[in-house]
């Protein structure tokens, strides 16, 4: 199966932070105002299926998203999305992916159409009325397409923000808790949706949560991170076993309390979590 | 550069304005107020018969110039603030759209909003006052677009403060330009300024300007030097600012700090 995604030992510090050598000679890293959000991250995605990336508050999973979508400039290590990266084809990436995030809202002063539009033409999109009017049948929003945004509710700003995402249909689709915050009747539309994206689309999806339920139901495979560092990956249900645990939430907890040492302490730590 | 992503966003801002009465006035409100204030005193100075002083033409036509200035940068300004307030830095720059086209079309929304003004300040000064700036001929031309180019140049600087500040550096977005007044012989000539104050107006493209639409309206002949050293000083200006900006984007996405912006 072709990755979409690769990452390679991927690093992202802020502020000052220099590698230390400690007493028993492990090496580690010390913050002077600085902090290692990522520390020589890697893993892969493979096209065609929902990945789940997560860890953690404070795990490094925003950061990552963030340098997956060339918003942060990683410290060193390499991104691979489509076979290529940032430095030489930023444009020919970013035309093929999109992302959507509750957290981050479209233009409230925006109408709900003239926001498609806006973002449609920022992606060159032919045809773009078209394919606007077939999103809005599949997501349902086109009740509210006049509205402005800022007067939408959080489940109709989650439609709108998927909408958004797939206009430029997209291979690869990044998606930062799309059901946070939602009620479970919308949150359960919300995975059927992409499920429904992935299957009719094609679409390759990398998504993080923090609703373990929610993983195990749509994602093929997770990838555990903790203070920026690659723990595990897997199939949900073969974690669980491998874990011996009866479902992924406790998986979470054992990966999570797993004792392993802040990275800006600079003492033992261990990339992978023992089960 | 792709034209088709400047237009989007360029379509962006437009659609704010036609619905936004505030922004309208905003474009409106303080060149109308400039006008009458300044007119008002150049017809109680024109009644007071000072010899070879035509104070309609001399202080109307310095107003007029530097709403143009001032105008121009804070345009590019707002038109970068009103992604910062929408919180809507991180949906552009994860589309294709380069770091180019966003100031092209920051500087896109400054054209629209300045021919909107230049309407507003031509008509009113000619319909109160009967000053016909382009009485002059097209020799004040060159002028006013070198004065376009020197807005855009402190727009993009005063937007690259607030990328690598924060928010809290706004004010520079309408304040900034005020420092420029005093140093760029608007309403005076360079020789009332200081020697030493001389050295510093002869920094910057506005006093060129200034000094240029004063040479034209006296005597109505093009003072190409002035022209050429305004548009010179602007090249440089322009290229720095665009060095400077670029500088600091990239510092903000080595920061992560794009977001925090926003936050």
């Amino acid at each position: 199966m072709t990755s979409v995604i690769e990452v390679e030992n991927l690093v992202k510090s802020f502020g000052t932070v220099r590698p230390v050598r400690s007493h028993e000679g492990t090496q580690g890293v010390s913050a002077s105002n600085g902090v290692r959000a990522v520390d020589g991250l890697y893993f892969a995605v493979e096209e065609g299926t929902i990945t789940g990336l997560l860890g953690p508050n404070g795990a490094g999973k925003t950061t990552t998203i963030q340098m997956l979508l060339d918003l942060i400039t990683p410290t060193s290590g390499t991104i691979r999305i489509f076979g290529k990266e940032y430095k030489t084809a930023r444009e020919a990436i970013l035309q093929g992916l999109n992302f959507s995030s509750p957290y981050v809202s479209l233009p409230g002063n925006l109408t709900v159409y003239e926001n498609l539009l806006t973002f449609g033409r920022l992606y060159g999109v032919k045809n773009l009325r078209k394919k606007i009017d077939e999103l809005v049948d599949f997501f349902e929003i086109r009740d509210f397409l006049k509205k402005m945004t800022y007067n939408l509710s959080t489940g109709q700003l989650t439609r709108l923000n998927l909408t958004k995402a797939l206009l430029n249909d997209p291979k690869l689709l990044l998606l930062d808790e799309p059901t946070a915050s939602l009620d479970p009747d919308i949150a359960d539309r919300t995975r059927q949706l992409l499920m429904r994206i992935k299957k009719e689309r094609g679409v390759t999806i990398l998504y993080t949560s923090h609703n373990m339920e929610e993983v195990e139901e749509i994602c093929d495979k997770v990838i555990f991170i903790q203070h920026g560092k690659f723990k595990d990956e897997g199939v949900p249900a073969e974690l669980v076993k491998k874990y011996g645990h009866e479902d992924l939430n406790d998986v979470f907890l054992t990966i999570a309390r797993q004792h392993d040492t802040n990275p800006l302490m600079g003492t033992n730590d261990t990339n992978n979590v023992q089960p | 550069m792709k034209f088709y992503r400047i237009q989007a966003l360029l379509i962006r801002h437009l659609y704010l304005f036609k619905r936004s009465f505030p922004r309208i006035m905003d474009i409106v409100y303080w060149p109308v107020m400039d006008i009458l204030v300044w007119g008002f005193l150049s017809l109680y100075i024109e009644k007071l018969n000072i010899t070879g002083f035509n104070a309609i033409t001399v202080l109307l036509g310095a107003v007029v110039f530097w709403d143009f200035l001032n105008q121009s940068q804070k345009s590019v300004s707002i038109a970068f603030l009103e992604e910062v307030w929408e919180k809507n830095l991180l949906n552009i720059f994860v589309t294709p759209l380069r770091l180019s086209e966003f100031l092209g079309a920051t500087v896109l929304v400054g054209v629209v909003r300045i021919f909107l003004v230049g309407i507003v300040l031509t008509s009113l000064s000619y319909v109160f006052y009967h000053f016909n700036l382009f009485a002059f001929g097209l020799y004040l031309i060159p002028f006013i677009l070198n004065l376009f180019l020197f807005g855009w140049s402190l727009g993009i600087f005063t937007n690259a403060i607030i990328l690598r500040f924060g928010t809290s550096a706004q004010i520079l977005a309408f304040g900034f330009i005020i420092l420029i007044q005093p140093f760029s012989a608007v309403f005076y000539p360079v020789s009332a300024l200081p020697e030493w104050l001389q050295v510093v107006a002869h920094l910057l493209p506005s006093t060129y300007v200034f000094e240029g639409m004063r040479v034209v309206i006296a005597t109505g002949s093009m003072p190409t030097s002035l022209m050429l050293s305004a548009f010179l000083a602007n090249v440089v200006y322009l290229v720095l600012t665009l060095w400077f900006f670029a500088r600091m984007f990239a510092y903000v996405k080595r920061e992560g700090k794009l977001l925090k912006l926003e936050g």
